[in-house]
């Protein structure tokens, strides 16, 4: 790994102030500015073209990346009569409150979506006990083998996951020692979810950098590992378990073979993998409704924490590499 | 011995293992034992009856003399480099502009990012809806706007694959924007200062102090882009299960329909040998990024 690049990206994102979360109201000043000078925006012919091209970029973002998302709350609440005959009419002959019943109630959308936050929020837990007990134990305790174990962590981040498919599919039809299949089971989604090396990363690089003197005043004081973990390391730690618990929430909502492979019972299936089932035998326009209903929850969620999201996705470009 | 095992659970070792165990069982069980297993099972005969059977090369044998292969390879290296062409400058340009927003940069952000939270599955449904053949189709009827069309989307197999793309690409450009933008505000101002003492313009500043600038992230992003676009499946197998006439199947697909389509038990040998060879490929990939990327710092 280029270790000069890696730093200087790391450094370049996961320090601020230059973030692109932190919005900046007042108009450059000296130490606050970007490619084009102060000057240079005052002069006519620059000001108005950026200026030109971010009302066009606005336009274009809006349009992208906001319109297939109101035409689905649209198509949602129209007939499907309306949606095939004319898909772009911003008015709908008539709202149609009923599809959003009739996917909640009639085709069990209720049932996948509950399958689907379950399949999340034990992911999530999974992923936040192994990336914070393993994260202390490799960063704070530092037993003798933590460099090779932390070096085997990382190196399962240069093995692409299609390698893991069928050995891990194997795995979960005959997992060692238990002597049952988790097939159809939830910890068939979830402890695989668990063995995550950037998370570890993430875990291990912020607890790493915390300071030291802290958990060795804790020590002093008579407080054991276990009391350092819960009552010193978690509370500092409230950064990185916001990014890892976006990464793991929004991954396993997005997460579609893994679950198709490990949950055919459509009882347990959550909503990614029982929608293309229900897409060939259901009315559009109830479909459409499941989809909006699918789409809701992340979108939300990004919606509220804004912040840590797009702090995690310019992180992941940065430690990627 | 006795005297020094106690001692070394008296310092914490033991709690240390305790705190190590989530992190052992799970990695151990689903990731370094699996990626064992590919290793041994690549070259044995695996089915969920009788034991595996030592088989040598057969499985990589089976993989090569299918001739799907070749028609995966090709079409995923045509979905790279469709998704590259698409994927690539236009986040960079978008990231340029944005990083010279001073009000709401927030906003633009956040749009950029909102197709990145929706599930894959549901984006692809939606837009199978868009893709609709029909001059009554969403995309057609656009296009009928301004005078062009219909086109049969992913129902030829000219244009399929390139509707897999656009759509891949409309998912994922987000996540490229808001890397870029982190890279392009990470730049230190003094150089653009320094630039405008030599005299240099607008587009001076961008090619000579920017793009070096950016070069690192550009080629993480390229690295990052190929290796996700090998892998591509959701795509391929929702909006068109290959078709038509096999001109979106991709490497991964062939490796599912090889272990989990067939009814009669899975010919699990050849998929994680395919698996493995995908992976090597990947593999190499990043060993020459890594020396570029080397030779490229230190210059």
């Amino acid at each position: 790994m280029s270790a000069t690049t890696t730093e200087r990206q790391a450094t370049a994102s996961a320090v601020p102030p230059p973030s692109p979360l932190r919005r900046r109201r007042e108009p450059a000043d000296p130490g606050n500015r970007g490619i084009v000078s102060a000057a240079e925006r005052r002069t006519p012919l620059l000001g108005t073209g950026l200026r030109l091209a971010h009302v066009l970029l606005l336009a274009l973002l809006a349009l992208v990346g906001l319109g297939p998302l109101l035409w689905l709350v649209k198509a949602s609440v129209s007939t499907t009569q309306d949606t095939l005959r004319d898909p772009m009419a911003l008015f709908p002959s008539g709202i149609d409150l009923a599809n959003l019943a009739t996917a909640w109630n009639d085709v069990n959308i209720d049932l996948h979506f509950a399958n689907s936050m379950i399949v999340a929020v034990g992911a999530w837990l999974v992923q936040i006990v192994v990336a914070t007990t393993g994260g202390y134990a490799l960063a704070i305790l530092r037993p003798r083998y933590g460099p090779v174990l932390y070096w085997l962590v990382l190196s399962t981040l240069f093995v692409p996951s299609v390698v893991l498919l069928v050995p891990l599919y194997l795995t979960i039809l005959s997992p060692p020692l238990l002597g049952t299949s988790l097939i159809n089971t939830f910890w068939a989604v979830w402890l695989p979810a668990g063995a995550n090396a950037f998370n570890v990363l993430l875990a291990k690089r912020f607890f790493d950098n915390l300071p030291h003197e802290v958990f060795e005043a804790a020590r002093i004081d008579g407080a054991g590992p276990t009391r350092i973990f819960w009552s010193v390391l978690l509370p500092m730690s409230r950064p990185i378990l916001g990014v890892i618990s976006v990464f793991a929430f929004i991954a396993a909502w997005k997460d579609f073979l893994w679950p198709l492979l490990v949950l055919p019972d459509p009882a347990v299936q959550p909503l990614s993998v029982r929608l293309p089932t229900l897409a060939r035998s259901i009315e559009l326009d109830v479909l459409l409704a499941a989809l909006m209903i699918s789409a809701l929850i992340p979108v939300v969620l990004f919606l509220v924490f804004q912040r840590t999201f797009l702090k995690s996705a310019g992180l992941s470009g940065a430690l990627k590499g | 011995m006795l005297t020094r095992v106690r001692r070394w659970a008296g310092d914490g070792g033991l709690s240390t293992l305790l705190f190590l165990l989530p992190l052992l069982v799970v990695f151990g069980v689903f990731s370094w034992f699996p990626i064992v297993r590919a290793a041994v099972m690549s070259v044995q005969q695996t089915n969920l009856v009788t034991a595996p059977v030592f088989v040598g090369l057969e499985n990589f044998e089976t993989v090569f003399s299918d001739p799907l292969l070749w028609t995966a390879v090709r079409n995923t290296g045509w979905f790279a480099l469709l998704a590259l062409l698409f994927g690539y400058p236009i986040p960079l340009v978008a990231a340029v502009v944005m990083s010279e927003v001073r009000r709401w940069r927030g906003l633009y952000s956040a749009l950029a990012y909102l197709p990145v939270v929706v599930p894959p599955v549901v984006a692809v449904l939606m837009w199978k809806f868009f893709y609709d053949a029909r001059p009554e189709g969403v995309f057609n009827t656009m296009l009928a706007w301004v005078g062009i069309g219909p086109f049969s989307w992913l129902q030829s197999a000219a244009t399929a694959m390139p509707s897999l793309v656009l759509e891949a690409t409309w998912a994922a450009a987000g996540g490229t924007v808001i890397i870029y933008l982190a890279a392009l505000l990470g730049v230190p101002p003094e150089l653009y200062d320094a630039a405008e003492v030599d005299g240099a313009g607008v587009w001076r500043k961008v090619w000579h102090v920017t793009m070096p600038q950016l070069r690192g992230v550009l080629l993480v992003t390229l690295i990052l882009q190929v290796i996700g676009t090998a892998q591509v499946f959701v795509e391929p197998f929702l909006f068109t299960g290959g078709g038509p006439a096999n001109s979106t199947i991709t490497v991964l697909l062939l490796i599912y329909d090889y272990a989990f389509a067939s009814s009669l038990g899975g010919d699990y040998g050849a998929a994680t040998a395919l698996s493995l060879l995908l992976a090597a490929f990947l593999a190499v990939l990043s060993a020459v990024y890594f020396r570029l990327t080397r030779s490229w710092s230190t210059s």
